[in-house]
């Protein structure tokens, strides 16, 4: 009789290991294994082709990834010494790549290209890094979750206070919301790509006969100014259901005892909102956050199917871009290399949402 | 008697053919076609016929839909799973041989007289593959368009020049019955913008890689010549002479014959529809010659061994076999390919000398040019399509050039220069 506990405990144990088997067998294959690949692979030359032996390189992969310069140009000048100015009267400047390419006296500036530059006086000065697709990839992904996490975490929230009533046909409702979450991201995108046609698509038809013929048709996906967006508008709709069926979910949870409180009390439907749905659902929150963030700096499938990165790497992004570099151009360790910065981003962004949002006693 | 011999002798010879049998070896081959039932249904005929010939090997075949194929082959050789036969599109076929995926071809001698130079994929001084076809690039437009417009007709002697083709683009331009004067496809992405646009870079006189040593692409491909032709390139988009990157796919299909480009920049598989809509009106045009004469792209899909397969003579045996020229027919006939031979390409309607297609035949043999043969070429296709794809968006031309050869520089030092 006095062991019972602890061998039940031990029971429990087991069948607890047991149930957790296959999920932590597959974890692990599909997940940590990879990664830990990854990982060492980051630090090597390793190739998806190649009679060629693996080679330990250090850091150079990343240092590859993450070199930046600032070069300043001066104007060029006539033998006088006076500014040579063109037809417009601009100054002109001799070409970034005479001091990156072939120039013994910037050997350090060897093979950078201009990311952005802007005039201090006279002088252009100009941003260089190593690797500017790199960089873009890493901008537009990061706008990419700044857009996306608000206005889908935002959204599914008004979606789930919507369908959070009692109302006659109200799954029909939840059912159109949620039906794109169960679609193929591919097959949304193929289809989200006619949608955005810039001759006659049915986003430029909707519009130039809403403005009685006055819009002028747009590229969505051919411009570098629209592209991104339109990938985000499009993302933001086809997963806002399923973080409306989380947020309900956490709507549910909310004792309906404490709204008939405020009632007696007299709150308005806002103050019923502020003081009891939105504190009830701290929770939810944390976890719609963090997930629509993970979720959103993964994109991948949407550029490759819509616009490849293009144009002009104005949709580039830090997934495509790994899995272009390790596949496609056979570079495994390159790939590897920002699969470990996007782990890295990731996970200090989570630890520190975690943070800001901690109960706080 | 009789009876009792005929039984003895038929029950012998059900033994030994049940024998001969058990004793044929299997040959596994992958084929890149799934999906597309004629050029399967040819393919299994030659297998048939091939494994009634003999009797020493028996080959079966998988299919592979293209687009993932060369994915599976990588992913098989990692794992030790290659077939004996492997199907190998003609550029990519270095690279595979280079790491070690594939055997070199043991072929009789005089075995390769009179194919095309496109079909024969050699490397390192080697024959590794060998193609029962080939295709070829033209411009197809109409006699009608070009006499309405006053433009000369180019033949294969004397095509357009440079300049003349350029004013043919601006007169059609001002014309305003179409929509676009040519239509250069930038809706197809991958392998067809190094297949279909470096030819037009190496007649400027540039090139995706220096060939003299294949281990950089400084000069070839941003030098002054490579800058004039992405200068050129670039001005056909900005200046609405051919649609641009966001083309879809529908208009490239059928754009030309719905009569909305007035040119296409297309190849030998598209030639029999153009045909049957426009009859006596088409017109299938060599490139025009910017300064190095006209050239077009050579090598398509080919057949070769795999390092892999414990039957080495068996699946030499088995390329020979498809190397007859009845085969190189069927397959032009069931597909609209160029044959491999001259005399294959007498044995088709369409390619025959005389035939409405025979134009073909000849560009791919005095113009095909083979694109860089070396392992490196994967990357650099890939480079050079991403290049001309930000040019068509209106990039800097020379920053664009400058990062691809950056890019193809960085992955032949990765590589060790790849063996060179």
């Amino acid at each position: 009789m006095r062991k019972k506990p602890t061998s039940k405990l031990r029971q429990t144990t087991a069948a607890g290991w047991g149930m957790a088997s296959p999920a932590i067998v597959l974890m692990s294959l599909f997940l940590i294994v990879p990664f830990i690949l990854a990982f060492g692979f980051s630090f090597t030359n390793q190739r998806l082709v190649s009679p060629n032996p693996t080679e330990y390189v250090g850091t150079s992969n990343f240092s590859q990834l993450l070199s930046f310069d600032i070069l300043t140009i001066e104007p060029k000048k006539a033998e006088s010494g006076q500014l040579i100015r063109d037809d417009d009267g601009n100054l002109t400047y001799p070409r970034v790549r005479k001091f990156t390419r072939k120039n013994p006296n910037y050997p350090e500036l060897k093979g950078m290209k201009e990311w952005f530059s802007w005039s201090s006086g006279d002088d252009r000065v100009v941003m260089l890094a190593k690797d500017v697709i790199f960089i873009k990839a890493l901008v537009n992904t990061v706008v990419f979750v700044l857009i996306v996490a608000p206005v889908q975490g935002g959204l599914a929230l008004l979606l789930a206070l919507l369908i959070n009533q009692k109302m006659r046909f109200i799954n029909i409702f939840r059912t159109i919301y949620f039906m794109p979450v169960v679609m193929s991201i591919i097959v949304v995108s193929i289809l989200w790509r006619f949608i955005y046609d810039g001759d006659d698509g049915l986003l430029n038809n909707l519009l130039s006969i809403l403005s009685f013929g006055y819009f002028e048709p747009i590229d969505w996906l051919g411009r570098t100014d629209t592209a991104l967006g339109s990938i985000a508008a499009m993302s933001i709709w086809q997963a806002v259901g399923f973080h409306m069926v989380i947020w309900l979910s956490g709507l549910q949870t909310i004792p309906a005892s404490l709204y008939e409180v405020a009632d007696i009390e007299g709150a308005t439907k806002w103050q019923k909102f502020r003081y009891v749905t939105w504190p009830g659902l701290r929770n939810t929150a944390v976890l719609v956050l963090i997930v629509i963030t993970m979720q959103a700096f993964a994109l991948f499938s949407q550029v490759n199917v819509m616009t490849r990165g293009g144009p002009l790497d104005s949709t580039q992004t830090l997934v495509y871009q790994a899995v272009i570099r390790g596949y496609e151009k056979q570079d495994i360790a390159g790939g590897s290399a920002i699969s470990v910065i996007l782990f890295l981003i990731v996970l200090s962004i989570s630890l520190f949402q975690r943070y800001l949002t901690r109960e706080k006693t | 008697m009789k009876n009792i011999i005929k039984i003895g002798s038929a029950i012998m010879l059900s033994t030994l053919l049940t024998g001969t049998a058990l004793a044929e070896a299997k040959l596994s081959m992958w084929y890149h076609g799934a999906g597309e039932q004629v050029s399967i249904d040819i393919i299994t005929g030659v297998i048939n016929d091939f494994n009634a010939s003999q009797d020493k090997w028996s080959v079966e075949l998988e299919n592979f839909p293209q687009d993932t194929y060369n994915e599976s082959v990588v992913a098989a050789a990692f794992a030790g799973n290659l077939p004996d036969i492997l199907d190998v599109d003609g550029p990519v076929m270095p690279n595979w041989a280079w790491a070690g995926y594939m055997s070199p071809l043991d072929l009789p001698e005089n075995a390769l007289d009179g194919f095309l130079p496109g079909a024969i994929g050699k490397w390192d001084g080697k024959v590794y593959s060998v193609g029962m076809w080939d295709a070829a690039l033209a411009i197809f437009t109409r006699k009608s368009i070009l006499e309405d417009h006053g433009i000369r007709i180019p033949t294969l002697d004397k095509p357009w020049s440079g300049e003349e083709f350029n004013a043919a683009l601006e007169t059609i331009k001002a014309g305003g019955k179409f929509d676009y004067p040519i239509d250069m496809g930038l809706a197809w992405t991958g392998e067809w913008f190094p297949y279909a646009f470096s030819p037009f870079l190496q007649s400027f006189g540039g090139d995706i890689m220096d060939r003299t040593t294949y281990t950089t692409a400084e000069g070839a491909l941003n030098g002054d010549k490579a800058i004039e032709f992405g200068n050129w390139f670039q001005n056909l988009f900005t200046n609405k002479l051919s649609p641009g990157s966001s083309q879809d796919g529908a208009d490239r299909d059928s754009g030309f014959i719905d009569g909305k480009y007035a040119m296409q920049w297309n190849g030998n598989w598209a030639a029999l529809p153009a045909l049957e809509k426009f009859g006596d009106d088409i017109l299938f045009l060599p490139a025009p010659d910017f300064g190095e004469g006209s050239k077009i792209g050579a090598a398509s899909w080919q057949f070769g061994v795999s390092s892999q397969s414990e039957h080495k003579d068996g699946a030499s045996a088995f390329i020979e076999f498809t190397m007859q020229d009845k085969y190189l027919a069927q397959f032009s006939e069931g597909l609209g390919l160029i044959p491999a031979t001259k005399s294959a390409a007498a044995m088709t309607e369409k390619y025959k000398a005389g035939g409405p297609l025979e134009m073909f035949f000849d560009l791919s043999n005095e113009q095909g040019v083979l694109r860089p043969v070396t392992p490196g070429y994967v990357v650099a296709a890939l480079d050079f399509e991403k290049a001309l794809a930000d040019i068509s968006n209106g990039a800097d031309v020379v920053d664009a050039l400058d990062a691809a050869v950056d890019a193809i520089d960085a992955d032949v030092v990765k590589n060790n220069n790849y063996g060179f």
